[in-house]
């Protein structure tokens, strides 16, 4: 019988013909902590092993990007914590300085296609974007597999999607993310690995998978997967991660628990509201809605061709008065494409405040949080109640960003 | 062998009869609190961020038991969702699902978090309210209602999730494993 993506990622890191329900014990490749649950490894590794080693320092690392530089002593304390802790274990850590883990281990060739990736990061899955299986796990769990390089997994069923119709000329994978989202909810793709499949989706870049992978998290699914790709998108990544693209494909006779078809014929910009990701409408039912902060960034929309499309939007007018509009570049390699492209001038110019990559806005972060009353638009990947402040904040693109703090409310914006 | 039945005051996570679903971590342990490390000083956040339940510490009770919607635990990847009501002594929590990674962390620290299909029902017929006394067997599937004497099902633990409970949490089971 033949495998889905996830199990013959799978099955190739444990020895195992797996199938869904079974539980293995899984070889990862790259085990992870960020300065947030990092330091709590740190606490479970010492308490529970003593000064043994880790188990191969060459995939063991620390990803720092929640709070970077740290904003309060008790961040520099644990971030300080983590490094003393690698330096005596002989392993490395990705500084302050390098941005958004899961995408700095794209980058660095370390979440490849058919890799097993676990780090303290919700939206790790979205290394599926690249076909690894990333997966965000807790701190008991990463200090286990910092000791053992293993971890054990119970394979999940798949679900296939099939994404029909194409979309009208202003919506982005943002929206199309949305749309998807809105129509899976929380339950259909609930602890399943996910297949995206049809023309909309195979013909996205990285940026567009990065965005569409990294809500599955929302839709509460475990990863997202989209086999089928143009050349070009393989040459993107092969040229930023130095490591040639070979994805796993499934099988012509996969089982799949559930197939479903989703129709974007015609799609408009889209935007979630307060206080759930799956609270979506179209842009245009909001129009008019008066705002007071705008968020570009985060490990869902941080990519250069996200900020070269709000450049494109902003053009040579400014942020509307009284409107604060956030930058924040995932990764230090996108900042310099930004720099070396004249965006983050554009965007300067624009009046947005520019800052180091990380994740930024998304949580509590190191450029603010959200006041009573405020209504913040994000690019990010959650709106849940308090996460970001006391405000309100809605999920949307980059262009509508760009384009509703040019306004001041939520507008949609024009195609050029 | 540790003990596979527990009984205790529940407290049921519900806005107007209806189970509150997708309740995120941020919602149980609020990310402003991420940078502690030491369980005992978790347990003053549970809840803290979910309408209503804000002072849900200071009311809980060790060995008091949880009833909460379906996909609770969704979000974010903090151990310290789970740890919080540890802290508090809450002795297990009961929903008609978890979020994927938040019941991971739950059966690694050896927490019993346990599934029903039956809660929406029972909560919705008032069957079951905040103050009930219940006991569960997660060996045996049966569950009781003792203050409504009524009885109802829950999920047996899976292999894993009993094995690690069994040992206390994923360390002390990684320790049975080297032996063999
Ligand atoms: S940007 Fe937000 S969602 Fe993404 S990894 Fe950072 S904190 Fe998590």
């Amino acid at each position: 019988m033949g495998q889905t993506v996830i199990e013959k990622i799978l099955s190739r890191h444990s020895q195992n013909d797996v199938r869904p329900g079974q539980v293995i014990w899984l070889d990862l490749n790259v085990r992870s902590a960020r300065d947030f649950g990092g330091p709590n490894v740190v606490k479970n590794f010492e308490r529970e092993y003593g000064k043994d080693q880790v188990d191969d320092p060459s995939k063991t690392f620390f990803t720092f990007d929640l709070c970077v530089p740290a904003c309060s002593i008790r961040y520099a304390n644990n971030q300080q914590i983590c490094r003393k802790f690698a330096r005596k274990k002989g392993f490395q850590v990705f500084d302050v300085d390098q941005g958004i883990g899961s995408h700095v281990l794209i980058q660095e060739g370390l979440a490849s296609a058919g890799t097993t990736v676990v780090g303290t990061d919700s939206h790790m899955n979205i290394l599926g974007a690249v076909g690894s299986f990333g997966q965000g796990m807790g701190d008991v769990d990463i200090t286990f597999a910092y000791k053992t390089g293993k971890t054990w997994f119970e394979v999940p069923e798949t679900v296939k999607v099939l994404i029909t119709g194409q979309m009208s000329k202003t919506a982005s994978p943002k929206d199309l993310t949305l749309f998807i989202l809105k129509q899976m909810g929380t339950r259909k793709g609930a602890l399943r690995a996910i297949e995206f499949y049809g023309s909309a989706v195979k013909s996205l870049d990285l940026s567009g998978r990065i965005t569409l992978c990294s809500m599955v998290t929302e839709m509460a699914g475990i990863i997202g997967f989209i086999p089928e790709y143009d050349k070009t998108f393989a040459e993107e990544v092969e040229e930023l991660s130095g490591k040639a693209y070979s994805p796993l494909a499934a099988d012509e006779d996969a089982e799949y628990s559930d197939v479903l078809t989703i129709d974007v014929s015609g799609l408009e910009p889209q935007i979630a509201a307060p206080f759930l990701p799956t609270n979506v409408h179209d842009v245009s039912e909001l129009c008019g809605k008066k705002i007071d902060s705008g968020f570009i960034g985060s490990c869902t929309n941080g990519r250069a061709s996200d900020f070269a499309e709000a450049a494109r939007i902003l053009g040579r007018y400014k942020v509307k008065e009284g409107v604060m509009l956030k930058i924040v570049p995932a990764t230090r390699i996108v900042y310099d494409v930004l720099l070396r492209e004249g965006i983050l001038s554009e965007l300067f110019k624009s009046g947005a405040i520019i800052s180091n990559p990380g994740c930024g806005g998304c949580a509590e972060g190191h450029i603010g949080l959200t006041g009573e009353g405020e209504v913040q638009l994000s690019t990010g990947n959650r709106n849940f109640a308090g996460k970001q402040g006391k405000g309100e904040t809605y999920l949307t693109s980059p262009a509508v960003v760009a384009a509703s703090c040019l306004a001041g409310c939520i507008t949609v914006p024009e195609h050029s | 062998m540790t003990e596979t039945t527990l009984s205790g005051k529940i407290w049921v996570l519900a806005e107007s009869g209806h189970l509150v679903e997708d309740i995120d971590t941020d919602q149980i342990f609020h990310n402003a609190f991420l940078h502690i490390t030491d369980i005992a000083e978790m347990g003053q956040y549970a809840l803290g961020n979910l309408k209503g339940w804000e002072n849900f510490p200071e009311k809980a009770g060790s060995g008091d038991i949880i009833i909460a919607g379906r996909n609770f635990g969704a979000g974010s990847s903090r151990q310290q969702a789970v740890d919080c009501f540890v802290a508090l002594g809450i002795s297990a929590i009961l929903a008609p699902s978890f979020g994927a990674i938040y019941f991971r962390n739950a059966v690694n620290s050896g927490f019993p978090l346990l599934r029903s299909t039956e809660l929406d029902t029972l909560v919705l017929s008032s069957q079951m309210e905040t103050g009930d006394r219940i006991t569960l067997d997660f060996g045996s599937s049966e569950a009781k209602n003792l203050t409504k004497e009524t009885s109802f099902t829950i999920e047996t633990m899976s292999g894993v999730q009993s094995a690690i409970f069994k040992s206390g949490n994923l360390f002390g089971y990684g320790k049975t494993l080297n032996r063999e």
